[in-house]
């Protein structure tokens, strides 16, 4: 086996010194200081398109399974665009095409585009997840809230939504780790982000092997960090009675 | 004015007809009880009465107001339409205190502290006041059915609806709910009640309903429809279900 070299991440990006201490003061940069930042820049792209993708795939899964036809259509035709072009290629989109053609997007930062392009393209995933966790609960309980006097609106507050959401935490959770590695992809739009740091950084220092596993090691951290707090959430929200609920 | 009045309801799902021109009333106090064969149109029929299903043609006024009516308040009308399930349809994330009073503060519009003294109070009227703290799915379907007429009592209806309130139970744990809806039928609630319970009809119906095939083949008496049904359906389905 070659020899390891974790010193490598001590070095200045700029004259290759190793620093002692291993952080860069004022002005100057480890390839460590980059890493990190990098870590920084894959948590807030990922981070960001969760949000979004939470709240447009809620949205978009709910109006799949309103009455109203309109709102069905939008909600169908939304996932279907958003899931049958490949990842990349969206990123792309969003990056070269969508601001040629809408032209106040110009100035826009290839970052907001990112979080816009992984989070739309996940919220068709979850919207999916939302409309089965909906659709799961049969009419009983819809009609049931309805009877009750509430509105369609009240209905999926009270009624239908927190029993939904209960259900479908084990896929959200797969969703929200998946972004996490999804976001690799900023790299293509120059997002300096853990694997932009992992390709430059290897391609200046020769050291792949230290470089690639420094990177790998963070996803898995942040995906894995992800995947217990949602099993937090999901022991909390424990409805006692139900299957796995306890008493 | 009667409490229900149903005039020539139809209804298709596409090209199938499920409901032919259904016409009857409950008066005020009344109980009828809906009885015939699976696949009658008796579920649909009574869900009807408070909009869950939509009519094409025909029109139900309940306390006189238009239930096929566009410009109808539906979730209005349904907060004085109590109605009660096959499968109970207890709102499972929430205790049973706060099932019996979630509706009462979010459509009524009473207090928090008010809704649940007036939930407690019907659930021990149906002897599970030492469940309050719990969730559904820790009650037996017995327990949970007496919970969901309490939940429906909660909202003081005009009138209940029941659709087959037994059929989803344990033999043992039917006359528990029985019980509960004899002593409301006793004290003049006016009920619509889908069952296959002729005992629960014998004691305390005025008027029994017969379906088939989405008609209302007979609308009587109580004894008259048991003495002497006059089609020969009903009486077919009267000797299976009296007889088995």
């Amino acid at each position: 086996m070659a020899t390891w070299d974790w010193q490598v991440f001590c070095k200045d990006t700029i004259d290759g010194k190793i620093v002692p201490g291993c952080f860069g003061g004022s002005g100057d940069t480890t390839y460590l200081d980059w890493l990190l930042s990098a870590w920084g820049w894959t948590l807030s792209v990922s981070l960001l398109a969760l949000l979004v993708a939470l709240a447009l795939g809620a949205l978009m899964g709910i109006l799949r399974t309103t009455p109203h036809r309109g709102l069905v259509l939008l909600g169908n035709a939304w996932t279907e665009l958003f899931r049958n072009i490949p990842l990349l290629v969206q990123i792309f989109l969003w990056y070269h095409v969508v601001p040629a053609l809408i032209p106040p997007l110009r100035g826009v930062p290839s970052f907001i585009l990112v979080v816009l392009g992984l989070g739309l393209f996940t919220s068709a995933r979850i919207s999916e997840q939302v409309r089965a966790g909906i659709q799961s609960l049969a009419g009983g309980q819809r009609m049931a809230g309805l009877a009750m006097g509430f509105t369609l609106p009240q209905t999926y507050r009270y009624v239908l939504l927190p029993m939904a959401f209960r259900i479908i935490i084990p896929p959200l959770t797969s969703e929200s780790m998946n972004i996490i590695k999804n976001s690799s992809v900023a790299f293509a739009v120059s997002i300096s982000e853990l694997t932009l740091f992992a390709l430059q950084a290897q391609e200046e220092t020769s050291r792949g092997i230290e470089v690639y596993l420094a990177v790998t090691g963070l996803y898995f951290i942040s995906a894995f960090a992800i995947n217990r707090a949602m099993l937090f959430v999901e022991n909390r929200m424990r409805v006692p009675g139900m299957i796995g609920g306890g008493t | 004015m009667p409490m229900i009045e149903m005039k020539n309801v139809s209804k298709w799902y596409g090209e199938f007809r499920v409901l032919t021109e259904c016409t009857t009333q409950v008066e005020k106090g009344e109980v009828i009880v809906v009885c015939g064969p699976s696949g009658s149109g008796k579920s649909t029929l009574i869900k009807c009465v408070n909009g869950l299903e939509l009519f094409q043609q025909g029109d139900i006024l309940v306390n006189g107001i238009s239930v096929g009516d566009t410009k109808t308040n539906l979730p209005k009308l349904r907060a004085r339409v109590g109605m009660v399930f096959q499968h109970f349809e207890l709102f499972p994330h929430m205790t049973i205190t706060e099932n019996l009073s979630i509706a009462q503060i979010k459509v009524l519009g009473r207090s928090k502290d008010e809704a649940t003294e007036r939930g407690l109070k019907l659930l021990e009227r149906v002897g599970l006041k030492e469940q309050a703290a719990k969730h559904p799915g820790q009650l037996s379907g017995g327990q949970q059915q007496r919970v969901a007429i309490a939940r429906a009592l909660s909202m003081d209806p005009i009138c209940m609806l029941f659709d087959e309130p037994t059929s989803a139970l344990d033999p043992e744990m039917i006359n528990e709910v029985l019980d509960v809806m004899v002593e409301l039928a006793q004290e003049g609630m006016t009920m619509m009640v889908v069952t296959h319970e002729m005992g629960f009809a014998h004691k305390v119906a005025h008027r029994v309903v017969f379906m088939d095939q989405g008609k209302i083949v007979e609308d009587d008496k109580k004894d008259a429809f048991f003495g002497s049904p006059r089609s020969e359906r009903a009486q077919q389905f009267l000797s299976k279900i009296l007889h088995h």
